[in-house]
């Protein structure tokens, strides 16, 4: 009995925590999504006219939906590419890789917004960083930030600069792999390429998983940038050429925070909660076909 | 002998040939991921012309030092570093303080639910805070809250799922020995968290520490929604208003924004460079544990 109380004294914070600032504000939040609510005046109960609003007429919202959409099928997998390239280099052993190391994870830790204005101005399409270098290969580069077809583009550009986290997990997970398992498969007449294939990927693949998983959830919560380097210095204007860069959080933020739109904000968090949790469940389910755990083979 | 020879030679060149294309794509890649820094650096230090030469000059004829004076003096820097440092100061007090006690629960007692409820905390993980945000501002408006520090720090008394999380499995690997011992010399549950389990978590309170300072340092949302009053402004939300003038009236160039962003980013690349090992080391329980 003493034992059951130390242990509930010791969680309790967590546990507060957990009621009135998660499990309550979900109740609340799924009752304010059904209603019309400005925070002027009191709450109007509207039922599911939200979410019809929302999923049948609101063609912004559909259009940050697709925005969302394409900038994480762009996002996610090149990012995890690029990761696990860096990731396979830094795990040779080659002296010097300590420095890369530092180097490769370093812009994921520093402040965004002062990452964001550095890439605007590198994206600058006539001073910037990347266009002169283009200019001097004879391309003309593209608006980048000003152009609807490439500020999503822009946007994945600068994103996998900030992969450091992700490309850390698969170094780690590459470290992880004992040396025994390619000296067994070099026996074996295994080349490269076989090695790559029967051992690192399916060794790496749990690493893989939580990288997949982690960029879904992060990408499709995408703000910030987006915020800070499209639109105008007048409040209203972020989201880019036509609406090119009009995410959903974003789309959420301007409801909530410049039109007060609570009820209706409310009811795009849940819709975008349903798609990441969709999201979530079907990659752990369709991940049992090709995530390897050892433990359970031994 | 002379067999072995022959047979070493084309396995050594080939070792050499794969060093050398590792070395050549790090060199690459690692240039790609360096220029935009030095890019920042080169821009922050031109003059009003310079920045918009063509072709770019990378070493100005004289480096601009006093943009970053001009940076300084453009926002009230001052002003800002202290408050985001009071703001980044208390969170992690109190995050310390809830999330050891919190991971020290749920790694070392038994209690009914236990496990049910650490499988909670760690699917709260998941929850996008955006549908737990609209409900928690009104709650703080109608408090009073807004446009103060306490919907910023307030909530990290109650602990975070993942750094509690990134605790418990710390925990979990200090030997259990060490608790039975004590508690038969008499000592109570707090005793033993505060002076035997605690100090021997060092290291993953040290990790906790970084990832905390950096997400409350860096944060741009929360002060964003919270915050109205331009006095009360955090570096990032700052650097952010700093920009409008950039882009709106054109008073403030390209140049001393630029200087503006490498001061905001000194303290993360400095705190980074002491202290990698932690970054790295929570970044990977939190990865393959997870």
């Amino acid at each position: 009995m003493r034992r059951t109380l130390e242990g509930y004294l010791f969680v309790s914070p967590w546990l507060a925590g957990f009621i009135l600032l998660t499990a309550g504000p979900m109740i609340a939040s799924l009752y304010i999504s059904g209603t019309s609510w400005t925070m002027l005046s009191p709450p109007v109960w509207v039922g599911t006219q939200n979410y019809a609003r929302l999923l049948g007429d609101d063609q912004r919202f559909g259009l940050s939906l697709m925005n969302t959409l394409t900038y994480v099928a762009l996002a996610v997998p090149i990012g995890l590419a690029v990761s696990l390239l860096i990731a396979l280099l830094l795990n040779r052993r080659v002296p010097g890789r300590g420095l890369f190391r530092t180097l490769f994870f370093l812009p994921s830790i520093t402040n965004l917004v002062a990452v964001s204005l550095l890439w605007m101005w590198v994206l600058n399409p006539e001073y910037g960083l990347l266009n002169g270098a283009l200019r001097m290969a004879g391309i003309d580069g593209p608006l980048w930030f000003q152009s609807e077809q490439w500020a999503k583009p822009a946007l994945v550009l600068m994103s996998l600069w900030g992969t450091g986290g992700t490309m850390i997990v698969f170094l780690a997970a590459l470290q992880g792999i004992p040396g025994e398992l390619y000296e067994a498969a070099e026996l074996d007449g295994a080349g490269t390429l076989g090695k790559f294939v029967h051992i690192t990927l399916p060794m790496i693949s749990p690493a893989f998983l939580f990288n997949l998983i982690v960029g879904i959830i992060g990408c499709s919560q995408v703000f910030t940038q987006a915020y800070v380097m499209t639109g105008s210095a007048q409040p209203g204007t972020e989201g880019g050429p036509n609406n090119a860069t009009l995410f959903v959080v974003l789309y959420l933020y301007k409801k909530a925070f410049q039109e007060f739109s609570m009820g209706y904000a409310a009811s795009i968090a849940w819709v975008l909660f349903f798609l990441i949790l969709v999201a979530t469940v079907l990659q752990m389910k369709l991940a049992r076909r090709w995530v390897f755990y050892e433990a359970e083979q031994q | 002998m002379r067999l072995n020879e022959r047979s070493q030679m084309p396995l050594l060149a080939g070792i050499t040939l794969r060093y050398a294309l590792t070395y050549a794509a790090l060199m690459l890649l690692g240039a790609l991921f360096l220029i935009p820094f030095l890019w920042m650096l080169s821009v922050s230090l031109q003059d009003a012309q310079g920045m918009f030469a063509l072709p770019f000059r990378w070493i100005p004829d004289r480096p601009r030092w006093e943009n970053y004076g001009t940076a300084l003096s453009a926002i009230p820097f001052g002003r800002y570093l202290f408050n985001t440092s009071v703001i980044t100061a208390s969170v992690l007090a109190l995050t310390l303080f809830s999330c050891t006690l919190v991971a020290y629960g749920f790694a070392r007692l038994r209690f009914p639910g236990r496990d049910m409820l650490f499988a909670v905390c760690i699917a709260t993980m998941m929850l996008p805070g955006q549908v737990t945000m609209i409900p928690l501002y009104m709650a703080y408006a109608r408090l009073g809250w807004v446009d103060t520090y306490l919907p910023l720090i307030v909530p990290s008394l109650f602990g975070s799922p993942f750094y509690i999380f990134l605790l418990r499995q710390f925990f979990l690997t200090i030997p259990r020995e060490y608790d039975e011992a004590a508690l038969l010399d008499g000592a109570g549950r707090l005793r033993i968290y505060w002076s035997i389990v605690l100090p021997l978590a060092r290291p993953a309170v040290a990790t906790v520490t970084l990832f905390c300072f950096i997400g409350t340092w860096n944060d741009f949302f929360g002060p964003l929604i919270y915050l109205n009053s331009p006095e009360k402004a955090t570096l990032t939300l700052g650097l952010n208003m700093l920009k409008s003038q950039v882009i709106g009236s054109g008073s403030v160039q390209w140049h001393i924004l630029m200087a503006a962003s490498v001061l905001v980013m000194l303290p993360n690349i400095i705190v980074f460079f002491i202290a990698q090992k932690q970054f790295i080391r929570g970044i990977q329980i939190g990865g393959l544990r997870g």
